[in-house]
């Protein structure tokens, strides 16, 4: 969404601005005007809850992983590999089940893009792990402790020739390139060209262009699954864009948990240096792709600040400055940061209560934080929820989910700005429980 | 007895605890003396995170001073040095999961504190468990694992143990991220445990 006077708009002007092109989605044509209208109300109840108002009722969307494929009789590797396959377990999931948001159907992935490019960073069903389980990451130390000047460098030109070729194998050459900004006059254009002519770097471009064929045809498949369950259930999709926090950024896939620990203590000023150089790329990209979705909530997934991780002191040192940074350039690009705040936040609580951080910009969904603290400190300030747990949803009982759903909007969801949500991704679950969560919620959540 | 070397491992000094167990070392202390203090140092680090004062971080410096002064030292071991094991405790990941970093941490906290850990990796098969458990003769099988995607897997491992004859012989403690008492009793395990000083107060509680 821009306008031609876009930057002169004030963040609340650009938010607005976000919300309308959302309500209204261009180009969309519903089955059935009750469609539209159901999906209007949806999406009236998130901004509502962004800004911290009571809307109809309490929104019930939960974090959904690959829990549609097993309820609907498809293996995690089908649904990586078989668009149809694919779509028919997440329509019928979203048909059955009919909660606030969609599950989308690209964040699955395509098996044979990660295969054409021999992605090593992960290993997924029937690659690596059995064909039932969802994608996990595998964590090494893709960036050296001694790579931090080259990074802080050129982030971009770090990632083309030593990040990606060690990450992909297709794209291993990539070392033998050399920086784009060596493109400088007519004379000096040998050194960058002649090595694109390598064999094996002629490859890895040849394998990058066949992985974007197969991209094409995918992500059409893939987008046409969430535009049926758009047009057709009136269910929007929850999740514009994507960043990350900066220390995970570098925590979670190239330097990995314990190397950025050690780092912590052993090269405290580079870490800090690095995520400094992330903060501009962490905003961009999430402003870049909540313009691709037309959709301004930007999902942000935390991981290695949790209780635990660190104490306060190095949570207000090294993982709260750079994020609240990237919060905070989201929001003033009228954005709605969604922070998926894995694990426990109970010591961190006071630090991201920031005062900084206007009045209805942001979403919390939370895990194992103790709610009721929660709600003491973010009640009129900004929006929050999750907390069901999903061991719960797998070995309880209905019963069991709904005595949950009904003391969490009992002591904490009263003055609205809730949304229902599991505390974790869900790959595994009872339907019964998943139906007694969303049903219940829905029926409870009402506001009178 | 000198006290530099477990001040510089408690405090987080990493270069100065290296150095000073090749002090120590090229002084004359027995390397055995040298692996003690090592072992203070943790176990003030353990009593650290288990208050709240000290985190994965710190966990994770000690071990890497730990390992580096064992690097040192251990060549100049004459005798064999295992101290009395407390007790035997089978560990891993389980089937279809490849994380790794809490299990390591448990596995590390428990090696410190005396136990002798056999560690099978990630994606550990129930029946890599059930060959596991008659080989080594634990009294503890510590299970891990991350998501949704380790109940069951973790559920069937407890059902081989059953099925082998050995759920009798041994304790099992289940832990991860999504872990709790709800599904330690899905999975038929003896106990969850939330970190790993809690996996190490389990297992030493049953060898008792």
């Amino acid at each position: 969404m821009t306008t031609d006077n876009w930057q002169k708009l004030t963040p609340s002007e650009k938010f607005e601005a976000h919300f309308k092109e959302l309500i209204s989605p261009q180009g969309v044509q519903f089955a059935r005007p009750e469609v539209e209208r159901a999906y209007q109300e949806r999406v009236r109840m998130i901004k509502d809850v962004v800004q911290v108002k009571k809307p109809s009722r309490v929104p019930v969307c939960p974090t959904i992983g690959f829990y549609p494929f097993a309820y609907a009789g498809v293996t995690a590797q089908e649904a990586m590999y078989d668009t149809d396959k694919l779509g028919m377990a997440l329509k019928k999931f979203h048909a059955d089940f009919l909660p606030d948001s969609l599950s989308s159907a690209p964040i699955y992935g395509s098996g044979q893009i990660f295969e054409i490019l021999d992605y090593k960073l992960y290993r997924w069903p029937g690659h690596g792990v059995p064909p039932t389980t969802p994608y996990q990451c595998v964590e090494a130390e893709y960036m050296h402790a001694d790579e931090y000047d080259l990074f802080i460098n050129d982030p971009s030109g770090y990632f083309a020739r030593f990040y990606l070729p060690r990450v992909f194998g297709a794209l291993g050459a990539w070392q033998m390139t050399a920086p784009l900004t060596d493109i400088l006059e007519l004379p000096f254009f040998g050194p960058y060209i002649v090595p694109i002519g390598i064999p094996p770097v002629q490859e890895a471009y040849q394998k990058l262009l066949e992985a974007g064929r197969a991209a094409m045809e995918w992500i059409q498949a893939a987008g046409a699954i969430d535009g049926w369950s758009l047009t057709t259930l009136g269910l929007p999709v929850l999740l514009g864009g994507f960043t990350k926090a900066p220390f995970d950024t570098l925590g979670d896939t190239l330097r990995g948990t314990r190397a950025i620990m050690l780092d912590k203590f052993r090269q405290p000023k580079k870490l800090l240096a690095a995520m400094d150089k992330l903060v501009p790329l962490a905003i961009d990209m999430g402003v870049r792709t909540a313009g691709l979705g037309h959709h301004p909530i930007v999902f942000i997934p935390l991981h290695k600040g949790a209780d635990g991780f660190m104490s306060n002191e190095d949570f207000k040192t090294f993982y709260w400055p750079t994020l609240k940074a990237v919060v905070l350039g989201l929001i003033n690009e009228g954005l709605v940061p969604y922070l998926f705040v894995e694990g426990g936040y109970n010591q961190r609580l006071d630090i991201i209560t920031d005062p900084d951080i206007p009045t209805g910009t942001t979403i919390w969904i939370f895990d194992q934080t103790d709610m009721k603290e929660v709600k003491k400190r973010f009640a009129g300030w900004s929006c929050f929820g999750g907390n069901v747990p999903v061991s719960t949803l797998k070995a309880g009982t209905p019963e069991d989910v709904k005595t949950y759903v009904k003391r969490l909007i009992d002591d904490v969801a009263q003055d609205g700005g809730f949304i229902l949500s599991t505390g974790a991704v869900l790959d595994d679950a009872q339907p019964e429980n998943l139906h007694a969560l969303i049903d219940f919620g829905k029926e409870y959540g009402v506001y009178r | 007895m000198s006290k530099p070397l477990i001040d510089a491992i408690t405090d987080m000094r990493e270069e100065d605890a290296v150095q000073l167990a090749q002090e120590l070392l090229d002084q004359g202390t027995a390397p055995l003396d040298i692996l003690e203090q090592c072992r203070e140092a943790m176990a003030v680090v353990g009593q650290r995170f288990e208050a709240g004062d000290c985190f994965v971080p710190e966990l994770i410096l000690a071990g890497e001073i730990l390992r580096q002064v064992s690097d040192i030292v251990k060549p100049k071991l004459t005798a064999t040095a295992t101290g009395k094991k407390v007790g035997r405790v089978v560990i891993g990941t389980v089937e279809g999961d490849i994380h790794d970093i809490g299990k390591d941490i448990v596995t590390f906290m428990l090696d410190v504190n005396g136990f002798e850990v056999r560690d099978l990796g990630v994606d550990v098969p129930a029946s890599k468990f059930v060959e596991a458990v008659k080989q080594f003769q634990p009294q503890v099988v510590g299970l891990s694992g991350f998501l949704t995607l380790a109940y069951d897997p973790m559920k069937n491992t407890v059902q081989a143990l059953k099925d082998a004859g050995l759920r009798g012989k041994v304790k099992i403690m289940i832990g991860g991220g999504q872990m709790d008492d709800q599904i330690r009793q899905y999975t038929g395990a003896d106990a969850y445990g939330k970190d790993a000083m809690a996996a190490v107060a389990l297992a030493k509680s049953w060898v008792k």
